[in-house]
Order: structure tokens, then sequence, then C-alpha cells
């Protein structure tokens, strides 16, 4: 088996005196979707910042696509990398965000190319036409022009996944991306990223839709105080707990 | 009921005129007020005012460069002040706390003391290094710091003080979430901070900075304390000879607000070029 695609081991991470992650080790093979699932302060979003580095880590390691994230090995210890090669680490993955973060004063395109133009220094010309064609995978061909302010929940966060998808990377993490959206938006959302599931994309999601999770994800893991209590197919996970703590949590969730 | 007929009990009165109230207090308020104002135009009509100075004196050779010297003192002054107060807003936000110390002591040093004090110190520099520069390379500090000079460093540094806040107040008021989705898709603070928050900043900042930049105006005026040739100084210079202080005041006043006048539609301008992605301007 070749190596994942993420490597996470041992990972901890307090906020003041809160333990946000106690010990997390996790594998993400190339291709899989991966569904976190857990209360709000179980670490489930702390876990997904730390593999972008929008959270620094304090111990344990995160290798992303063969590369040590945010420490340069030397000898038998690791030197923080400079801003600026975090911020080349970073475009091995693309991020959407629980509140969309779209910039309000561009437009969807705007918003689209300004990673490939400004950040990857690509063709402008090229960089459009491949937000043109982001924009229609997600369905929203027409809204090139449209500022963020003028498009529903449901269009920005499908403006924002293309976004993200502009900037071509290896890995994409969902942060609850549906958790902001009203009812009736939700499933426009989910459709695209089955669709980018069933196209090869590996990605992470932390969500509370345990009906995308059955039916997306690969693999599903439970967390709970910072540390993953239960981890498996998602059949599984959600159809036969075993621990009280996950069985406890889908109770609540389905209830 | 749905029909909207009133029941038949109802007196039948739909077809009504409706008379507004009549606000018979504005009206007495409005002629107390005209009143008022015909009694000042008077007073300042039959005053010891020759109005004809007024009016030779308004495009007066030396009236026209002191207007000249208050605008570009005007604008160069705040340019000086924006520089500073962006660099100053930056490092008070930036994550190094000896940057952040620089910034916050530039901020308080001359937001605590007053700014004709600050000119007198740049235009007497001088007192203090008699050159400036380093061995062959240096000056007689007195050749360099004409009041010109001391007038820009002087209000430029310390409009920067005050400029500083103002960009902060813009950038806190952008969401953590959009430094994060800079971030996200590559981007270094500084490239974030320049394409993502300062665009998005600008909406909140151009209020107060045009506010300054008015104040601005007026208080390149306490430069005519270190002979700097702007309009006031130039109106105190003909009335020394001449003896027509009011008309000369009223002269330099009339230029000051003509000049406010001019740029308060500026910045309904500006403002409307960053309400970009809003849905207009709020």
């Amino acid at each position: 088996m070749s190596p994942p695609l993420v490597s996470i081991v041992d990972v901890r991470k307090k906020f003041g005196d809160f333990q946000a992650l106690d010990g997390v080790s996790l594998d993400v093979q190339a291709g899989e979707v991966l569904c976190i699932i857990g209360a709000s302060g179980s670490g489930k979003t702390t876990l997904l910042r730390c593999v972008n580095q929008l959270v620094t880590i304090d111990s344990g390691a995160i290798w992303v696509d063969g590369a040590l994230t945010g420490w340069r090995i030397e000898g038998t210890r690791l030197h923080a990398l400079p801003e600026k090669e975090i911020a080349r680490q970073r475009l091995a993955t693309g991020m959407v965000f629980q509140r969309f973060n779209l910039f309000p004063h561009m437009t969807a395109l705007e918003n689209i190319i300004e990673g490939p133009v400004q950040v990857q220094g690509r063709n402008r010309a090229e960089a459009v036409r491949e937000a043109e064609a982001l924009l229609a995978r997600v369905g929203l061909a027409d809204k090139a022009g449209a500022y963020p302010a003028n498009l529903s929940g449901g269009q920005q966060q499908r403006v924002a996944i293309a976004r993200a998808l502009a900037m071509k990377p290896r890995l994409m993490l969902f942060d609850e991306p549906t958790s902001a959206l009203d009812p009736e938006l939700v499933g426009e959302v989910l459709a695209v990223m089955k669709e980018l599931a069933a196209s090869g994309m590996t990605m992470i999601v932390v969500t509370h839709e345990l009906g995308f999770a059955r039916e997306v994800a690969d693999r599903v893991v439970f967390m709970d105080r910072g540390a993953i209590v239960e981890s498996g197919p998602a059949a599984e996970v959600l159809g036969n707990p075993r621990e009280a703590r996950l069985k406890a949590f889908l109770s609540a969730v389905i209830a | 009921m749905a029909q909207g007929r009133p029941p038949s009990t109802l007196p039948d009165i739909a077809h009504y005129t409706h008379v507004p109230n009549r606000h018979w207090g504005r009206w007495a308020a409005v002629a107390v007020i005209v009143l008022l104002l015909a009694g000042l135009a008077r007073a300042f009509a039959v005053g010891d005012i020759e109005w004809r100075f007024v009016g030779s004196f308004f495009t007066a050779p030396a009236i026209m460069a002191g207007l000249y010297n208050t605008l570009w003192m005007t604008f160069g002054a705040m340019a000086l002040g924006i520089a500073l107060g962006v660099v100053t807003a930056v490092m008070r936000m930036s994550p190094n706390p000896v940057l952040q110390g620089v910034a916050m002591g530039y901020t308080w040093l001359f937001r605590g003391t007053p700014v004709i004090l600050q000119l007198l110190l740049w235009f007497n520099l001088a007192l203090i290094f008699p050159r400036l520069g380093f061995g062959e390379f240096s000056v007689r500090t007195v050749d360099v710091m004409t009041p010109a000079l001391a007038a820009l460093l002087g209000l430029g540094i310390n409009q920067g003080a005050y400029t500083s806040e103002v960009i902060r107040a813009g950038m806190l008021s952008v969401d953590a979430g959009q430094y994060e989705a800079a971030k996200a898709i590559g981007m270094t603070r500084l490239r974030a901070l320049r394409r993502i928050i300062f665009p998005q900043a600008m909406k909140v900042v151009i209020p107060p900075l045009g506010n300054e930049f008015i104040g601005m105006v007026k208080l390149t005026s306490l430069a005519s304390v270190i002979q700097f040739a702007e309009i006031l100084h130039a109106a105190q210079n003909i009335y020394y000879a001449n003896s027509r202080v009011i008309e000369l005041l009223i002269v330099a006043a009339l230029w000051y607000l003509i000049i406010v006048s001019v740029l308060t539609p500026l910045q309904m301008l500006l403002e409307r070029r960053f309400a970009r992605g809003t849905g207009g301007t709020r």
C-alpha cells in the first residue's frame, strides 16, 4: 500500500488550560473520504485546522503529501518553518469554512481566481477559464459576476468550494460546511461534495450530517474530549456503535 | 369583514378628506429664526467691515500663494500621516511584541503633546542638532529645516499617530474568517492585508479619515506660528501692513470654507468606490 496522504501522529494542542487535542493519531489514504463526528468541543474542528496549520500544534507531527507540516527536522529537533514556507505548504490543501468566508469585495469569479493569480502567479486568462469551468461544475455558471452579498448561503458555499478547488489541492478540508445553512440549502452543497468525492478527491469532512457520512464516507471517526474514541467504516460506526459515548451521541443527534 | 365593508352601524366616512396637522409651532419658529438671521445680517452689513476690502483681497497674489501652500501642505501632511498610520497600525496588530511596543510608544508620544508644541520643536531642531548627517555628508540644520519642512514633519507625524488608530479600527472591523480564508489559499500575512483586509477596511476607514482630512485643512493654519506662508499667515501679513484685520480674516475664513466644501463630495465619491459588494452605500 502506498503511504497515506495525511498522517497525523500523536498530536496534542492546549488552548490555555483546555486540552483541545489529547494525542490524536490518524491516517488518511489518497482518495479516501473521511468524516469526523462528535459533539462541539470534542476537538474535531481543531484537528481539521491543525492539518492546514491555521492552528499550530503543541506536540506530535502532521504529514501531508509526504511533507512534515510546519516544522523542519534538524537532528532530533524540529524547527518552526517561516511563514512563507507554511503558506506554500497550505497550497496542498483546500479548506471550506462553516461561514463560507468569501471575500465580500470580490465577485464570485474574482474570489476563485484570487489564489491562482495572486498566490500561484498563474496566467489570468487561463485562471478565468478554469474558474468558469469550476463555477459550472458547482452549478453556478450564471453567477460569475455576482457579489457574495447577492448569493444565498448555499450558493456562497458552492463558490467557496470552487475557490478551494481552483488551487488544485491534493486534499480538501470541510469544516461543518452545511451548519450555517438554512435546511433547504443543505442539499445543494452536499450534492457538490458527493460529486467531488466520486471524482476521487481526498476529503476530510467535519460534519453533523450523519446521512451524508453514511452515504459518502469511506470511514467515520468519532471524537470526544480531544481524542478519537471510535473509528471504522461508516456503516459500522453509525449503525453498530460499540462505545457508550458514541451511542449516547448518536441517539442525541438522531432524536 | 373580508369584503372590506364596515358594519352598517359605523358612519360612512371613507370618502371624507384627510386634513394633516397644522404645525403652527414650526411656522412660529421659522418666523423667529428669519428675524434673528436678518438682524445678524444687518449687524454685519452696518458693522465696521469694509466689504470692498474683502472683495479686493480675496484673490490677492499673497492670498493665492497662501491658498496654494495650504492645499499642498494639507495633502502632503495627510499623505505622510496615512503612510505612517498604515505602518503603525500593521505594527500594532503584528504578533511581534517589539513592533507593538514601538507603535504604541509612537502613538502615545505624539497624541500626548500639543501639535503647536511639536511644530515649534521641529522648527527649532537646530538647537538640539546643529548639523544633520555624517561627516562629509552633513548639512546645517537651519538650512534644511525650513518652515515648510518643519510644518510637513510636525503635522504629518502627528497625524500618523491619529490615523493609525483609524486604520486599526478598520482592520479590526474585518471578520477574522477573512484572514483565515486568505491564509487557506496560501497568502502570507502581508499579502492578505493588501489584497483582502485593507480593501474591506477602507469602507470603515474613509468617513473618519475624511474627518481628519478636513481637520488637517484647518490644522495647517497652526503652521503660521513657524512662519509657514499658508492662508492665515498670508492674511496676517497683509493686515499687519494695512490694519484691515477683520476683512482679511473673513477672506481666510471664506477660503477655508471653500476648500472644505470641495473636499466633502470627494469623500462621497471615495465611499462609493469602496462600497463594492455591499449592495450600495449604506
